[in-house]
């Protein structure tokens, strides 16, 4: 029974971070159609420019987790301006081959500034400690872990319903060339959109800091993999899937990981098959965007 | 008000507009008429640069817009009705109509409230989202949509298209009350009657040619020309 609600915990607590991850590629997937490779990078990125902010330059903890993902806003803005855009019109392949080759290039870059190696991750004050719950030690950050991802949910759910922002946004993932003819700016909505999905995917690699132990350059290809199934899952561009879908997969691995380790990472992609033959659009395409 | 001056659209490699050239004046109500695939809903869309012709000149109010992007159009004050309506699914009435009104920030006479006196329709489903919508509430809507804009000259593809004769009667009357707030109109529509009773000037298409321009009454006295390009 202890074990049970630990490995649940556990499960939950990851499943926040793909979320986070998955939450941006869903919505630029939504919005932009171009399925981006590279969103992984930012969380990686978001990781790697926190750690530098409290580390190099001495920082609070918090201060990085807003820092360091603003400073990502930045590699997504010219990352959409000035590459995405020029692909819009090709063909996927092409769009897959930029974004795929964004990945190699952030990773080196990383490498080069950061060193090959795995670099330590620092603790969090007023978080370090551990609650006990169910008759055993759980992290008290995992646990803001599991609040903070249902806050963005949330967040995220409001600005899309509610603002005009939102509405804005919803009018041009529905109808791309009617929201122009309205006078959106679909140029600029495009890359604020893609700004806001790498800020999310950054501020779960910040986020992630404290909770990975390690940073490594590989970071971003593991989560980018899980975030590429949850989406596959929940279905493309719908948020409520990708939400329900990270958290199905963090448990998922979660108990694969206690119950049948030989399958471990096999397990997701099992999954992921099994939904594509039986319901290919995922659980929610369509139901929401 | 609207010049075309020769311009050419491609889809692809079919050259689907060949040297079309029109005017309208401002507060006229000009038809574009012709058959399924005449070329009438690509003009429309040329003009609003979805589809951007390759050559020839555009200008509304003396100003150059072949090749603006369809946000600039809108914002010079062209606001489009599609054939299809393409109302936005999973935003309410209410918020398909203002969202018309906050992109394109143009000011002046149509608001939510004076599109809603027009259509009550509108008013009375206000919070259902488009996607429930009939298909005249949707015409409604969408028309409404693209009078939220406050334009100066509305597009409007197909307006009588579907609609049973006692409701095209009345988009006669509405067509009417729009254009006492001095409208412009160029309207595609295959109803030869129906354009009579709202425009004054016609042009016929087809395979992407004007081939005949006149007043609606000439056109609609014109036996031989009616049957040669309208009728079915």
């Amino acid at each position: 029974m202890e074990s049970f609600v630990h490995v649940c915990l556990a499960g939950i607590s990851a499943g926040m971070f793909i979320w986070l991850v998955a939450s941006g590629l869903t919505l630029i997937f939504g919005v932009l159609r171009v399925l981006n490779f590279a969103h992984g990078s930012f969380y990686m990125l978001g990781a790697y420019l926190c750690y530098t902010c409290l580390r190099f330059l001495g920082i609070d903890f918090w201060l990085g987790v807003i820092v360091g993902p603003l400073a990502v806003c930045v590699v997504g803005y010219v990352m959409e301006r000035f590459l995405l855009r020029r692909v819009y019109d090709l063909e996927l392949p092409y769009q897959l081959l930029l974004t795929f080759s964004m990945v190699l290039i952030f990773d080196e870059l990383v490498k080069i500034i950061w060193g090959a190696g795995s670099i330590g991750s620092p603790s969090v004050p007023g978080l370090s400690g551990s609650l006990m719950i169910a008759g055993r030690n759980f992290p008290v950050y995992n646990l803001f872990i599991m609040i903070v991802g249902p806050l963005v949910a949330v967040g995220l759910w409001a600005f899309l319903e509610r603002s005009w922002w939102g509405k804005i946004i919803r009018a041009a993932a529905s109808d791309r060339e009617m929201a122009a003819a309205i006078g959106v700016k679909v140029p600029s909505l495009y890359t604020a959109v893609f700004v806001i999905g790498a800020w999310l995917s950054a501020v779960g690699g910040a986020l992630a800091v404290p909770y990975v132990g390690l940073l490594t350059t590989g970071m971003g290809e593991a989560i980018i993999i899980n975030a590429f199934v949850v989406v596959v899952i929940g279905g493309l561009g719908s948020l409520k899937g990708a939400f329900l879908g990270a958290l199905f997969i963090g448990l998922l691995s979660s108990f694969g990981t206690r119950y049948i380790p030989t399958l471990d990472m096999s397990l997701t992609f099992i999954l992921m098959g099994v939904v594509l033959l039986w319901r290919p659009q995922g659980f929610f395409a369509g139901v929401d965007r | 008000m609207l010049e075309m001056d020769k311009i050419n659209t491609y889809y692809g490699t079919s050259h689907v507009l060949q040297n079309v050239s029109l005017t309208v004046r401002a507060g006229q109500s000009v038809a574009l008429l012709g058959r399924n695939g005449a070329g009438k809903t690509t003009t429309l869309r040329s003009i609003m640069g979805l589809t951007p012709p390759k050559t020839g000149a555009i200008r509304f109010e003396g100003t150059p817009i072949r090749g603006l992007p369809p946000y600039e159009v809108a914002k010079n004050g062209i606001s489009y009705m599609p054939d299809d309506l393409r109302i936005f699914p999973d935003l309410t009435c209410e918020e398909n109509l203002e969202l018309a009104r906050r992109v394109c920030k143009r000011p002046g006479y149509w608001t939510r409230e004076k599109v809603e006196q027009l259509f009550p329709v509108l008013a009375d489903r206000r919070k259902q989202k488009g996607l429930s919508f009939s298909g005249g509430e949707k015409k409604m809507l969408s028309l409404g949509r693209a009078l939220m804009m406050n334009p100066s000259l509305v597009l409007l593809d197909e307006p009588s298209e579907g609609l049973a004769p006692l409701v095209v009667r009345k988009l006669v009357e509405t067509i009417g009350e729009i254009r006492q707030h001095g409208l412009t109109l160029l309207l595609a529509d295959q109803n030869l009657k129906f354009c009579k009773q709202v425009c004054e000037y016609g042009y016929i298409l087809e395979k992407g040619i004007i081939v005949h321009e006149g007043s609606m009454e000439a056109i609609w006295a014109n036996e031989e020309v009616v049957k040669r390009y309208l009728a079915v």
